[in-house]
């Protein structure tokens, strides 16, 4: 029971993550977003991976630490990245170039 | 046999670890010592095709190698699996990249260099391992340290489009990622494992299976830039340097694909609901050809035109799912097609790639009616484009046109019409984009303006990726028996 | 092993390693460049010449290697296959000859010559290809290796034409493309065979049969022009004259006829073809265009544009000939796919020299020329009496079978259609002639193009040797080895029971 609570938490997460990415303009709202999601699929991985009453599976722990690591890398290089283009553009957001820079039909 | 002694010695080392922790290793060597940086990658890029051939010679005549690193297995270790699909999209990632890591080694000023080796070396063992993993989870971890990798390397160049290209990259990557990871936690509530052997014993046509399917495909498709979730694809490609788009276009988008393919050959294929997924498929397949294409021929600038062809030829690969054999299983004539164009899209779209980083560093711009008399002037590289771009086209004597011609085939013994109709409509819209450039390599531009020096490396080495594209259309039979194995090994295993 | 691999393979070689190695040559050396083309095509032309003695005493030649499982890269010499051989053969060495005069002095010549090569090279594949499939790898590459010399001045116009060269050819390619793999999933096999190959289908697959007919027929019509895919050869124009000579004569529309004659006759068998009901309306289609190709022709002033439009024209007598079905009309069309290709290269070569010598274009500006560039205009006259189809020229023996093979098939009206096609020609050909014998030059009568009479002697041989050939093809048709004999050999050995 707990653990679909849990997942159905974990899927609610998702569903946030991914409203906020697509919605949210600004980067460091789309990096959080992204690991929001990232939150809500680490949980439904560990909440459905275990069997009532069994001991604790360690193979969704293994793999939610592994996923966790990856997601600490990819949103340190999130981070740099969105630096770099709010110092190249000067606005923190991926649209508004004006347009002789911008790539036609994009 | 004499030398059935030295060949099972051969057969007996560990390649696939080898061919996994050599770019690894180099990576951080490469990073640790940048004036070292180049001799580091140059060697490891090219010692991948003797390795590769070590691993061939093992892998020739089992079905596939299982080797457990450091005697972990399944569930909790990791293991490793060679098989002749699997050797396709590694000869595929040695081919091209020994290509593009010569080509960039005359790119690059010392300052990107130094970044530019580790990226890649860091972006090699990670496709390595990708197509040599054995589980699911695995996969999702390769794909991440394959997605990182890729963005640096697209954000190398500095500046706004290259970053904002990248950004943009991240994010759909990330989001990709996390929803195969998604699909994979459902399946591993269903079955308990992540190994493909046992997955392929375990998994039943249900609600949990299907979702899982839906999940795991549309994360993967994101990643594949498959119609509509093509629209990071083309800032990227066209924004990042040349042999970095090289990279990304044969063989980033392609490794996703490989994950795909194997989830369908080897566990959702045989379960009988998962046909109109296929279907659903096959429809996006043929609307990226059309709609690739299109785009890429409105667009006024070469690498573009380039990225959004790689949009459109991503679709073709996506034609083989809604092909069934009689008996309801994938139709092997079809995918044999496929891993064809894989291959030799790959080899064609990175000889344009560099082509294109040639006109760029040549003009100075990549404009299309701005190309100033470039055929005079640069023969090499508008041979390397030509060629490249007959493959890509389908047009004989190519490797494209093999491909083209084994799918073409496979589609009318089902009579499936619609995508016979759509694949030759995509070529000839691909020899319209590819034309419209070359014509106006002969013509001189309306404002004449001082060139830069091409490297003559540079324009060789796209020659010679283009050559490749070509011979592989000369003599298709001596490989094809391979890519029949790669698409009926894993089958076969399935039905196990 | 076969006799057959070693010169079929050394035909092909012999044009194609020249062109490969030309593309490598510096610009400036002109010798080593020269001297590669004319001994690629010395060697050709003895190869072929030692392959017409072999076929004509019952040797056969083939050359197979496995492509893809089922579908094997054949060639195979036949009669049919070597009068197109020969013809391609003897017109490249003179267009060679030609082209080296005609480019003197002029930028990326290594270039030229080497897409020259390839595009002979492609074109022998054409004639040799022994099935479907490698005519249709050959026919692909000929489009590809033309392109270059379409584009080759490199002007604005020549881009537009080139680009319209290649939306014609590569739809047609495409057509063709599409109506092989279908054939072939029908099939089985793509093999070209005496009385052709789909005769096994049993009658449900006749409408198939009859769309992969148009399929097919629609490819190659691109390139043999046939009305409404003509399009693309008058824009093509803006080539420089060895080129045209080379699309109009030897390779292009001659390979787009050659692939009808090939579809109709060994692909579906002309019995099938006529049972299917579609070499009626392939015949209607023929003669619409031979017509439509001479009114058109009529009224263009630029001397090229006419020319187009003749061939145009003429090249349709070919496809109606093979359309008409009856043994002596299919000996009227295979003879004038020589026939026309010695009268027309005549033509395009001496267009080249009236550009080149005294830059004339234009036929208004032709008045006078016969007395300026007597032996060019001599040679025009001839080639021209032969497009009219006066006798003694070969373009008389080609209509006299085409109009016999009609009467004999029963299908009068082509009569009337060569009757007047004829007149159409004479009256776009004979004007051009009048004006250049029988008007006075204008103004200063080319003094001012230079004093030398005639033009240099590369230019001049080649049309000259042409138009003799033509002369020649008509007064001699009756000894062995002249076409009208090797077309008769083919209708004995091959598949339209000519006796």
């Amino acid at each position: 029971m707990t653990a679909a609570f849990y997942a159905l938490a974990g899927v609610a997460l998702v569903v946030l993550g991914l409203y906020g990415l697509s919605v949210q303009a600004h980067l460091l709202r789309k990096l959080l977003a992204v690991n929001i999601l990232g939150s809500g699929v680490f949980l439904v991985l560990v909440s459905l991976g275990g069997q009532p009453g069994a001991a604790p599976d360690p193979v969704p722990h293994a793999m939610v630490i592994t996923g966790i690591v990856v997601a600490v890398s990819a949103t340190a290089l999130g981070l740099v990245l969105m630096l770099k283009v709010a110092a190249a553009s000067g606005r923190p957001t991926l649209d508004d170039a004006p347009k002789e820079d911008r790539c036609p039909k994009e | 046999m004499p030398e059935g002694v030295s060949l099972s010695a051969l057969a007996a080392l560990p390649w696939d670890a080898v061919l996994i922790l050599l770019p690894l290793t180099g990576a951080v060597a490469a990073g640790l010592w940048p004036r070292s940086a180049r001799p580091i990658g140059l060697l490891v890029s090219a010692g991948g095709i003797p390795i590769l051939v070590g691993l061939g010679t093992a892998v020739a005549g089992t079905d596939g190698l299982h080797h457990a690193v450091g005697g972990w297995g399944a569930p909790l270790g990791i293991e490793l699996r060679a098989d002749a699909l699997s050797l396709v999209f590694l000869a595929t990632t040695a081919l091209v990249g020994l290509g593009v890591a010569l080509y960039a080694d005359s790119y690059f000023e010392p300052t990107l260099a130094r970044w530019f080796w580790p990226l890649w070396l860091f972006l090699l063992g990670a496709l390595n391992a990708l197509f040599l993993s054995a589980d699911l989870f695995n996969l999702y971890v390769t794909l991440e340290l394959m997605g990182l990798a890729a963005v640096a390397l697209t954000a190398l160049g500095g500046g706004r489009a290259a970053l904002t290209g990248a950004m943009r990259y991240l994010l759909a990557t990330l989001l990709g990622s996390l929803v195969y990871l998604l699909g994979v936690a459902l399946l591993y509530h269903a079955t308990g494992t992540l190994d493909f052997g046992l997955l392929g014993q375990r998994l039943e046509a249900g609600p949990a299976s299907r979702t899982a399917l839906g999940l795991m495909g549309a994360g993967l498709a994101l990643k594949t830039a498959l119609f509509p979730f093509h629209f990071w694809l083309p800032p990227a490609h066209a924004s990042a340097p040349a042999p970095v788009s090289a990279l990304l276009s044969a063989l980033v988008v392609k490794a996703s694909f490989y994950i795909l393919v194997r989830l369908w050959l080897e566990l959702f294929a045989p379960l009988a609901a998962t046909a109109a997924t296929g279907q659903v498929l096959g429809l996006l397949g043929m609307a990226a050809i059309l709609w690739g294409s299109w785009q890429a021929l409105r667009q006024p600038r070469v690498k573009l035109l380039v990225a959004y062809s790689t949009v459109a030829q991503i679709g073709y690969l996506f034609l083989a799912f809604p092909l069934l054999s009689a008996a309801g299983l994938p139709d092997a004539a079809a995918w044999r097609a496929v891993l064809w164009l894989v291959l030799a899209h790959a080899l064609a779209k990175a000889a344009m790639f560099l082509a294109a980083g040639n006109l760029l560093r040549f003009g100075g711009h990549d404009r299309i009616t701005d190309l100033d008399c470039v055929a005079q002037r640069l023969p090499l590289t508008v041979a390397a484009f030509a060629l490249a771009g007959v493959s890509i086209a389908g047009l004989p004597p190519t490797g494209g046109f093999i491909g083209k011609w084994l799918l073409l085939e496979a589609a009318l013994l089902q009579g499936r019409w619609d995508l016979v109709t759509v694949m030759l409509l995509g070529g000839l819209l691909a020899a319209g984009y590819v034309f419209k450039v070359v014509g106006h390599f002969f013509t001189p531009a309306a404002t004449r303006h001082e060139a830069q020096r091409v490297p003559a490396r540079m324009e060789w080495t796209a020659l010679g990726l283009a050559v490749l594209a070509l011979l592989l259309g000369l003599a298709p039979g001596i490989l094809l028996p391979w890519f029949d194995s790669a698409v009926v090994m894993p089958m076969a295993g399935a039905r196990q | 092993m076969n006799p057959g691999n070693g010169i079929l393979l050394s035909v092909l070689a012999s044009s194609l390693l020249p062109g490969l190695v030309i593309f490598a040559i510096a610009e400036h050396r002109i010798a080593l460049r020269t001297t590669l083309n004319l001994l690629g095509a010395v060697v050709k032309l003895v190869l072929v010449g030692w392959m017409l003695w072999g076929v004509a005493h019952g040797q056969a030649y083939e050359l197979r290697l496995a492509l893809l499982p089922g579908l094997d890269f054949v060639l195979r010499a036949g009669p049919l296959a070597l009068l197109f051989v020969t013809l391609s053969s003897v017109l490249w060495l003179l267009t060679t000859l030609y082209a080296i005069g005609y480019l003197e002095g002029s930028p990326h010549r290594s270039r030229f010559f080497g897409f020259f090569s390839l595009c002979v090279t492609a074109t022998v594949g054409v004639a040799l290809a022994g099935n479907l499939l490698t005519f249709l790898l050959f026919y692909e590459l000929l489009t590809l290796s033309t392109y270059p010399l379409v584009v080759h001045r490199a002007t604005e116009a020549a881009r537009r034409a080139g680009q319209s060269y290649l939306v014609y050819t590569l739809s047609g390619g495409v057509l063709l493309l599409a109506g092989t793999v279908w054939l072939y999933s029908l099939t089985g096999t793509l093999e070209f065979r005496a009385t052709g190959f789909v005769q096994d289908l049993d009658a449900s697959h006749h409408g198939a049969l009859i769309a992969i007919f148009w399929l097919l027929i629609a490819g190659v019509g691109v390139k043999a022009a046939l009305f409404p895919l003509h399009g693309w050869l008058p824009q093509a124009m803006v080539a420089p004259a060895p080129v045209s000579a080379l699309l109009h004569a030897v390779a292009v529309v001659k390979a787009g006829a050659f692939g009808i004659v090939r579809i109709v006759y060994e692909v579906f068998g002309v019995e099938q073809a006529a049972d299917l009901g579609v070499t009626l309306p392939l015949a209607g289609l023929a003669a619409f265009t031979i017509l439509y190709g001479s009114l058109r022709a009529l009224y263009q002033d630029d001397l090229k544009r006419r020319l187009a439009f003749s061939t145009v024209s003429q090249v349709s007598y070919i496809a109606l000939g093979v359309a008409i079905a009856g043994p002596i009309a299919t000996i009227g069309g295979l003879v004038h796919l020589v026939h026309q290709g010695l009268m027309k290269i005549t033509l395009f070569f001496c267009a080249g020299n009236l550009a080149e010598t005294l830059h004339i274009h234009r036929i208004s500006e032709m008045d006078g020329v016969g007395r300026r560039l007597p032996w060019t205009m001599g040679a025009f006259t001839l080639a021209a009496f032969g497009m009219i189809g006066l006798p003694p020229v070969a373009g008389f023996v080609s209509k006299w079978y085409l109009g016999l093979g009609a009467m004999e098939a029963g299908q009068d009206w082509v009569v009337l259609v060569l009757a007047g096609s004829s007149l159409l020609n004479a009256a776009y050909f004979l004007p051009i002639l009048h004006r250049a014998w029988f008007r006075a030059p204008a103004g200063d009568g080319f003094a001012a193009a230079g004093g030398r009479h005639e033009t240099g002697w590369l230019l001049l041989w080649p049309p000259v040797i042409t138009a003799a050939m033509s002369l020649g093809a008509g007064m001699l048709a009756f000894i062995p080895f002249s076409p009208l004999e090797w077309v008769q050999f083919i209708g004995r050995r091959e598949f339209i029971g000519y006796e």
